[in-house]
């Protein structure tokens, strides 16, 4: 009964003070949006991190940096760079050992997503998450040279069905004019493929004869002119085994070999090449993005204490108009205890607003960003808005709101004991 | 009725007679029990039980309703709240008690104290020390900021539901007009200090 009218108390006399008040609110709103939208990114971006690729125990590529390679082959980020040999590929995939290889090309894209030419038993091999397989939302693997299979991500964000037909376009880029692009040569869509939460989702995949079969009449990367140009009919008759491809995804039939066989790789005779165990290599790259991602967290809660160091000064300040209203409150019989609690319930009011604000604008935020990050990289934000991160969350702010309120509460109790009753003596 | 100029101890009194002043020497009985020998704790309660008070302006939570600012002292103290309540609901007793004061119109018991008139915020306070029928109300010059009419008329209020409520009121003033409404008066002369 008390607390309730303490409470309805303090409501009252914050809305006296509105202004300032929905100020408070909307700081320790914006505050708290920060931190959870940075805070939901990171978490985020560590699962799919750890989710994008599974049960390949190598990833094989031109010598360079690891973190390229994997970039450029899980996330489908990187260009490609100058590639490996068809050859390459061939001889590796023999190796004893080795369960199965998968040739991957990229190079190409489709209104901005990537690519990827590979073999038609990538969708039977490739594993992502705790090892789930690919499947299909409709349709099948490709068969045929100018076959595409789309990821859920391109089919709902382009509005695709099968059997439409659609034009890639030279580059990763879209293509700024018509000779760029391979509209000559159209793929048919055969299969759907469903959602990952990786970037399987916002991949085309074709064949690898496909990405030969488009680039039949190009020369050294140049689009050809009117004279030499192929259709696609005749591009299907001349096409013949790649040269180069990208990278390779190779699985061992023994998951310890894959040391031994990194370093047999790395010392390739017929070309330099390097292996990646995607495994080490994602927590090397996590290593990289974890020390922005600390920085950036360390930045949110910065935000959070300017602002609750502002809610203080506002509550402080407000303290010394006040003193009448104090005065009026013990005169009608409130006891000190009794003003600590009614300071201490606005502090609590303005953060729990300023919480739910929070979490609304981050939710929308979130969802707005939702669309462009699963575009680029693949990572779905809004549909693991868990409470797993706003609980903890919820109650670090109210504790903290707590601590910012205990203070100017301290005083009025201290005040409230000392001082008389009379209002004239704050009038 | 305490009289007496300024600065002759009179509100010093008041604030011995209310708990909120210890005296250095003697000792102050208010129903037969001393506040020297309470602690402050015990002091808050009891004066939150048993006294009312009126000042001679700032009475009002500004942000409050003049009925809000009424019922505020059953919030605090349990005997006063069922005082109230008994002759019916608690927040009738405040309405009766405003209009019995002549605050009866519901748009003016539901404006925040800030926006009344200086004398409908006296009987507002008025009202508010008479809640839940405490056994004394301390006035500290409750009629300074009225007019002479408005002085009388607030005077008369005061003392006929003082009087209901068996109520006793000590007030203080150095407006010597006031002593015809008072059955016993004294006169404070030169400093107490």
């Amino acid at each position: 009964m008390l607390m309730r009218s303490l409470l309805t108390l303090a409501w009252s006399s914050l809305g006296s003070r509105r202004f300032v008040a929905l100020l408070t609110v909307a700081c320790i709103g914006l505050g708290s949006a920060v931190l959870i939208v940075v805070e939901q990114i990171r978490m985020e971006a560590r699962e799919a991190f750890t989710r994008s690729v599974s049960g390949v125990d190598l990833i094989v590529g031109p010598r360079g940096g690891s973190v390229e390679l994997l970039m450029g082959v899980v996330f489908r980020t990187g260009t490609p760079g100058r590639g490996m040999t068809f050859e390459s590929y061939r001889q590796i995939a023999a190796l004893p050992g080795v369960t199965w290889a998968l040739p991957v090309s990229f190079g190409d894209s489709h209104h901005g997503y990537p690519v990827m030419g590979t073999d038609a038993s990538y969708f039977k091999h490739f594993r992502y998450g705790r090892s789930q397989p690919l499947a299909f939302a409709a349709g099948s693997p490709f068969s045929d040279i100018f076959d595409a299979v789309i990821g859920a991500e391109v089919a709902e964000r382009l509005g695709y069905q099968l059997n439409q037909q659609i034009a890639l376009e030279h580059g990763l880029e879209a293509a700024m004019d018509a000779e760029h692009s391979h509209q000559d040569k159209p793929f048919r869509i055969v299969g759907i493929l469903q959602r990952t939460g990786t970037a399987v989702d916002r991949t085309v995949h074709v064949s690898l004869a496909g990405i030969e079969a488009m680039h039949a009449d190009w020369l050294d990367g140049r689009p050809p002119d009117a004279f030499d140009k192929l259709s696609a009919e005749e591009a299907r008759l001349v096409v013949k085994a790649p040269e180069r491809i990208s990278a390779m995804l190779v699985a061992l039939d023994q998951r310890a070999a894959a040391l031994f066989m990194q370093a047999r790789l790395g010392n390739w005779p017929a070309e330099p090449l390097s292996a990646v165990m995607p495994g080490p290599a994602l927590l090397e790259l996590w290593e990289i993005v974890g020390v922005a991602e600390n920085v950036l967290r360390g930045m949110s809660w910065c935000v959070i204490t300017v602002v609750l160091v502002g809610m203080l000064t506002v509550l402080w300040s407000g303290l010394e108009g006040r003193r009448h209203e104090m005065a009026v409150l013990r005169a009608v019989g409130a006891r000190p205890r009794h003003i600590f609690l009614l300071i201490i319930g606005e502090a609590l009011l303005l953060t729990l607003g300023g919480v739910v604000v929070g979490i609304l604008l981050a939710a929308s935020t979130l969802s707005a960003l939702d669309s462009t990050l699963v575009q680029r990289y693949g990572l779905s934000l809004s549909a693991a808005f868990t409470g797993s991160t706003i609980v903890p969350l919820f109650a670090g702010m109210l504790a903290a709101g707590l601590l910012a309120g205990l203070l100017p509460a301290m005083r009025c109790y201290r005040r409230a004991l000392s001082d008389g009753l009379s209002p004239e003596t704050g009038g | 009725m305490l009289e007496g100029p300024s600065g002759s101890g009179k509100s010093t009194l008041l604030q011995l007679l209310g708990g909120v002043l210890l005296p250095q020497r003697g000792d102050v009985r208010i129903l037969g029990q001393s506040w020297s020998a309470l602690s402050a704790a015990q002091r808050d309660l009891r004066r939150a039980d048993h006294v009312g008070f009126i000042f001679q302006q700032f009475n009002l939570v500004p942000y409050l309703s003049a009925l809000e600012n009424v019922l505020l002292p059953c919030r605090f103290s349990v005997p006063r709240r069922q005082a109230a309540e008994s002759g019916g609901g608690l927040v009738d007793e405040a309405r009766r008690l405003l209009a019995a004061l002549g605050l009866g119109a519901k748009d003016i018991q539901l404006r925040r104290a800030a926006r009344l008139s200086v004398g409908q915020q006296q009987r507002v306070a008025a009202a508010r020390a008479l809640i839940g029928r405490p056994s004394l109300v301390l006035a500290d010059e409750p009629t300074s900021a009225l007019d002479a009419d408005n002085r009388d008329a607030f005077l008369e209020l005061l003392f006929s539901e003082a009087r209901s409520a068996n109520t006793a009121i000590v007030l203080v003033s150095h407006d010597a007009n006031l002593r015809p409404h008072f059955e016993r008066h004294l006169t404070l002369e030169g400093g107490l200090c």
